[in-house]
């Protein structure tokens, strides 16, 4: 029973993580643009794709390069491109409405439109049909007493618990990162401070899509179907990880996403799995009754 | 001269609210605006730094020249990074997220100057030792005057030669308001130039070398701020008596 236990809080912790680098992506943009990018599920979408044909082409093509080759440079090939997705998106479709000064209502639709484009573009271009993502490295079980941890997870778990460390020393240490906190609380005073805003806002996208990028490889790597739909519910459930540990705020979006990994894993352990949506968010919903603001967010009459 | 307001016209939407209003600050100055709630004068200095849509307005007419150059096309950001002009704007809008230092760390985002920079923060907790004093303080946990002193310090620290100043008394206890003119006295000693805005018109104008009165969106009167003291219709209107 322990050992099932300790066995699942593991996988909570793989599935966590993909949660906590999606939500750190809405956070994020939440945060500095209070605009909820509805297309962020699908940046990550876009991001497992590109890590896709990245690795076809390095390591099934006439390269031929070696699986951990092709992994050191799909990383950050792939976060670049998809930041050039998601930065492309804030530049074609939200930018305009922001000069426009549009309410905020059709910021959000344009948001929801935008991943919809994404799916069937993609449904158009590449067909209905599935992918399957090469393995790029051998699989290594590890045997820890009853658990058993793959060095593909461990990875996983790994890379975002160091990615969040890094974006968090970004946004608390350097000047772009603590515009990127000022603009939350005052954007009219932004440009009296001699600081162009569209560049803090193209910053944040490049942050959030090149993690949502991220996780788009480490997501294709563990589970290697890709479809163009595989974003949406993952981004539904990012987000709400998202809201619950506190929009607008880092720590809260990655403890969200553990936390919601764990209800889920835990909610599989005692009901019967068609439960575990169900179950994971009445517990969500139940913390946002208890606290609206989310774990650590702060009600503040500035948060418009 | 440094500042030429021309003929200015300036539209929130289809509601004008200057009507063509024109003056000028030369270098090393004070010049003060006065005039009562909704004459504009707030409107004014948005113009002139910028401040775009939808917080802002827009100009509809006239011109604004700096150094003799129109600015009416240059972004907000860049007045402050390469035309340094700097804004404590109304309300203080101080980033109470932040701590103190963060604050005035921010202000000095597009400045590549090090060695001056390092010297600016000592300048400004030599001026304001509050700001000293509450360096790793949350902003939005100071008090109403310790937010203005910082607004006004942030200007400082954008390493700006030209401060425009909306109402940096509002909330300062007259002990304080007295210390923020020492200070803004001796800025303008050591070379700043100034364009201040005022409710208290008495003080403004015994502190500023020349004053203009703007009145719904028109200038009424002007001159030096010893003949604005002494014009009976200023007094009148504004001096309380
Ligand atoms: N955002 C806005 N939208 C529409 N009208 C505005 C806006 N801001 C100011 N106005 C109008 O423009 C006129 C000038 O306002 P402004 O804020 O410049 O006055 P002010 O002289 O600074 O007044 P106060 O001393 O109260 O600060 C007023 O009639 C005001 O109602
Ligand atoms: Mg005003």
């Amino acid at each position: 029973m322990f050992d099932s236990i300790f066995q699942n809080l593991f996988n909570a912790l793989q599935w966590g993580s993909f949660y906590s680098l999606i939500a750190l992506g809405y956070t994020l943009v939440y945060g500095v643009l209070r605009l909820i990018n509805f297309a962020h599920g699908d940046i990550f979408m876009v991001g497992a794709y590109i890590a896709f044909f990245l690795s076809i082409f390095f390591f099934k093509g006439d390269l031929a390069l070696s699986g951990s080759t092709t992994l050191v440079l799909v990383i950050p090939l792939t976060m670049i491109l998809t930041s050039i997705c998601g930065v492309t998106l804030e530049r074609i479709a939200y930018r305009p409405l922001r000069r426009k000064g549009a309410n905020r209502l059709y910021v959000v639709i344009t948001a929801l439109m935008c991943g919809l484009i994404l799916e069937n573009g993609n449904l158009a271009f590449l067909g209905a049909s599935r992918k399957s993502f090469p393995e790029l490295i051998d699989k290594v079980v590890y045997q820890f007493g009853p658990i058993s941890m793959t060095n593909l997870k461990i990875g996983v778990v790994l890379s975002s618990i160091i990615v969040f460390f890094i974006l968090n020393a970004f946004i608390t240490k350097t000047k772009i990162g603590m515009a990127m906190r000022a603009i939350s609380y005052d954007k009219f005073a932004i440009p009296l401070m001699g600081i162009p805003i569209d560049t803090i806002i193209v910053v944040t996208f490049v942050l959030g899509s090149s993690l949502a990028g991220l996780a788009g490889i480490l997501f294709a790597m563990s589970y290697p179907v890709l479809d163009p739909f595989m974003g949406a519910l993952i981004g539904w459930k990012a987000f709400i990880a998202a809201v619950v540990g506190g929009i607008g705020d880092i720590k809260g979006a990655f403890v969200g996403g553990f936390l919601l990994g764990i209800v889920e894993i835990m909610a599989v352990a005692v009901f019967p799995s068609t439960f575990r949506d169900l179950i994971a968010f009445s517990i969500l919903l139940m913390i946002l009754v208890v606290k609206p603001t989310g774990l650590f967010g702060i009600a503040k009459s500035t948060k418009i | 001269m440094l500042l030429e307001i021309k003929n200015l016209y300036v539209k929130y939407g289809n509601i004008e609210a200057l009507h063509g209003i024109s003056f000028t600050v030369d270098k090393g100055e004070i010049v003060t605006l006065i005039g009562s709630n909704g004459a504009g004068k707030t409107t004014t200095l948005h113009a002139i730094t910028r401040v775009p849509p939808p917080e802002g307005s827009k100009v509809s007419g006239g011109d604004i020249l700096y150094d003799g150059k129109s600015i009416l096309n240059v972004s907000a950001h860049s007045i402050v990074a390469d035309y340094h002009i700097a804004l404590a704007p109304e309300g203080r809008h101080i980033f109470g997220n932040l701590t103190v230092e963060e604050n005035l760390k921010l202000a000095t985002y597009s400045r590549k100057d090090d060695a001056a920079r390092k010297k600016d923060y000592e300048r400004v907790y030599d001026l304001f030792p509050k700001m000293a004093e509450r360096r790793y303080q949350r902003s939005e946990t100071l008090s109403g005057g310790e937010q203005q002193m910082l607004s006004v310090s942030r200007a400082i620290m954008t390493a700006c030669d030209f401060i425009l100043l909306d109402e940096p008394s509002m909330g300062l206890s007259p002990l304080l308001m007295y210390d923020m003119f020492r200070v803004l006295k001796k800025l303008n000693e050591e070379g700043m130039t100034i364009l201040l805005i005022e409710q208290n018109a008495n003080l403004a104008l015994k502190f500023a070398h020349r004053g203009y009165v703007l009145d719904t969106g028109e200038i009424v009167a002007r001159g030096s701020a010893k003949d604005l003291l002494n014009n009976p219709d200023v007094k009148k209107a504004y001096l309380g008596g």
